[in-house]
């Protein structure tokens, strides 16, 4: 009985602090389904009088959205394919090989990761530049191609895989790349697939670099689109939200669907050794 | 030791490096020869001529980072910059702890849906909820100004006015990042053992004597890991004030990094922008120093 007045307030707060969470998103949704100006009233209008879908077929018929949805979609997905197949094995050798140096090297890449991306930005624009590499998919990739962070979970992740496994794997003549291909890999899935998800969703809200290498605008990534969109013209508000529902509802739903492995990424790089 | 063992201890080592080959070039080849041309270019003039043609470009010394002292437009950068970081970062991760203390209270109900929820911005594209926030902020019909008028506050104009520019962005800054944190929060407080708890209620111990000499002692390698990532993050401030106010009104968004990118990628003033990037490394390794020191000092 005692209890009972804390825990009503308790949970008062929580479902306020929900409601203020949700509702710029649920807006968003439902600016984009009203008609051109309605958003903009006083007193605002919360649910579309007659919702269409107006905004998204000019998206699609007029500022070319599938085509920044298809470049977000291939530099993200290509960024994760190969940065997972580099960091894995990086991760692996540090992991399970004791060789000359190891240590000291994983402290100087560990120590490496204070430095901002942002100084590499400056360089590595006018490096690409020379080589033609601006406006094209490879240009917006090769930042991200190895990760320090992601080396470090998959090495911390490689630790639990049992010595003796490897060991009777090599004893039965596998090769190096077979321990790691049929061993390793299978092993650190879990892992896998949770850094998977950070770094596609990582990529696909990227900003800053793909705002720099890509000018041109067949290029552009869906948050360098919109961005460029609010900034050119004065666009109607419908519109725009519609552009962000788009930008942002193919990284909610991997959220939504694959939470558990997501949050395991955080706990682990959050939690210190 | 035999032969035959020597040799595969070789061999052993020649595949770490195999392994690690791939990912050290790349992070040498776009990571560290960036950061050494960074420096390089730092001490020269590089120019929107330079980037024509690289023989105009002239080695300056210090004359950028001269340059960068003498700037008030950078001074103002700073300011902003650390406003952002040393007001908005406290709050943010003050909002955290505070969510994580109430989801893992006994008393919360529905805590995982709660979790979801508080962590949903956190997933989302800065750009495109910075565009949403653009419109909430809007002085005549923006959502917030609605809501706030209940409790009879008057129009705030949110991004227009240059002493509520910053605090709006750091309002939604602290809206999208929050629930990162609340995570890492939640984990530290689930890591407390049960008997702590038991064994100073068996003292007689009240719930505000536990919160202060169990909780808070408890969760401080957590508390200064939360600190400063929040606050190498929020250095990097770019994204709300490009999308939202563009550094104004007056300035009163701008900063490093945006002032970097313009200086760099629309003046292609490369030179000068190259050291603005080492002002915000080296402010921003001072810092990993410090909370370093710090928590040297309360772990020994």
């Amino acid at each position: 009985m005692r209890r009972r007045i804390p825990a009503i307030a308790l949970n008062i707060v929580l479902v306020f602090i929900a409601i203020t969470t949700v509702t710029p998103v649920l807006w968003m949704v439902s600016a984009s389904l009203m008609s051109p100006g309605e958003a903009s009233s006083f007193p605002p209008s919360l649910l579309p009088k007659q919702p269409s879908l107006q905004h998204y077929e000019a998206l699609v018929d007029r500022l070319h959205i599938v085509r920044y949805f298809l470049n977000s979609f291939v530099i993200a997905g290509a960024v994760t394919l190969i940065s997972l197949f580099i960091n894995s094995m990086a991760g692996f050798a540090f992991a399970k090989y004791r060789f000359r140096g190891r240590d000291r090297l994983f402290r100087v890449l560990l120590t490496a990761m204070v430095i901002p991306a942002q100084v590499t930005m400056l360089p590595l624009f006018l490096m690409l530049k020379t080589f033609g590499l601006v406006n094209t998919y490879v240009g917006a990739i090769i930042p991200g191609l190895a990760s320090i962070f992601g080396i470090f979970l998959i090495r911390q992740f490689a630790y639990s895989i049992p010595d003796s496994l490897i060991e009777a794997a090599r004893i039965d003549g596998a090769s190096d790349f077979k321990v790691y291909r049929s061993i390793v890999l299978p092993l650190c899935r879990p892992i896998l697939f949770t850094l998977a998800l950070f770094t596609f969703m990582g990529t696909w809200n990227d900003f800053m670099w793909p705002l720099i290498i890509m000018s041109d605008d067949s290029m552009y990534t869906l948050p360098v689109a919109i961005a460029n969109l609010m900034g050119e013209h004065t666009p109607d508000l419908e519109l725009m939200m519609a552009g962000s529902v788009v930008t942002i509802v193919p990284v909610v739903v991997l959220f939504l669907a694959f939470q558990r492995h997501y949050v395991r990424g955080i706990m682990m790089g959050g939690v210190k050794e | 030791m035999t032969r035959r063992s020597l040799t595969s201890r070789t061999n052993r080592n020649a595949a770490a490096w195999l392994f690690l080959a791939p990912a050290l070039t790349a992070l040498a080849l776009f990571f560290a020869l960036p950061v050494a041309f960074a420096l390089a270019l730092s001490f020269t003039d590089f120019d929107i001529y330079a980037l024509g043609n690289w023989h105009f470009i002239q080695f300056v010394g210090l004359a950028n980072y001269a340059r960068i002292l003498e700037t008030p437009l950078f001074w103002t950068a700073l300011r902003n910059t650390f406003y952002f970081v040393l007001a908005g970062g406290p709050l943010s991760v003050g909002v955290s702890l505070g969510t994580a203390l109430m989801i893992n209270s006994r008393l919360a109900r529905f805590k995982p849906l709660f979790r979801t929820v508080y962590f949903l911005p956190v997933v989302t594209s800065l750009v495109a909820v910075a565009i949403v926030w653009r419109y909430l902020f809007h002085p005549a019909h923006g959502l917030l100004n609605y809501v706030l008028s209940w409790v009879g506050i008057s129009p705030i104009d949110w991004l227009g006015n240059p002493d509520v520019a910053m605090p709006a962005i750091i309002l939604l800054a602290v809206w999208k990042n929050f629930g990162y944190n609340m995570l890492i929060f939640i984990a530290g407080l689930q890591n407390i053992p049960d008997e702590l708890y038991e064994a100073s209620e068996i003292d007689g111990a009240g719930a505000w004597r536990q919160f202060t000499s169990i909780t808070i002692p408890m969760l401080a390698p957590t508390t200064i890991f939360v600190v400063m990532i929040t606050i190498i993050g929020y250095f990097q401030l770019f994204a709300e004030p490009y999308v939202m106010t563009q550094g104004g009104p007056l300035n009163s968004t701008m900063s490093i990094v945006l002032l970097m990118y313009e200086q760099g990628f629309r003046w292609w003033s490369m030179g000068y922008a190259a050291a603005i990037a080492f002002v915000l490394f080296a402010i921003i390794l001072v810092f990993t120093l410090l909370q370093s020191a710090i928590q040297r000092r309360i772990q020994g």
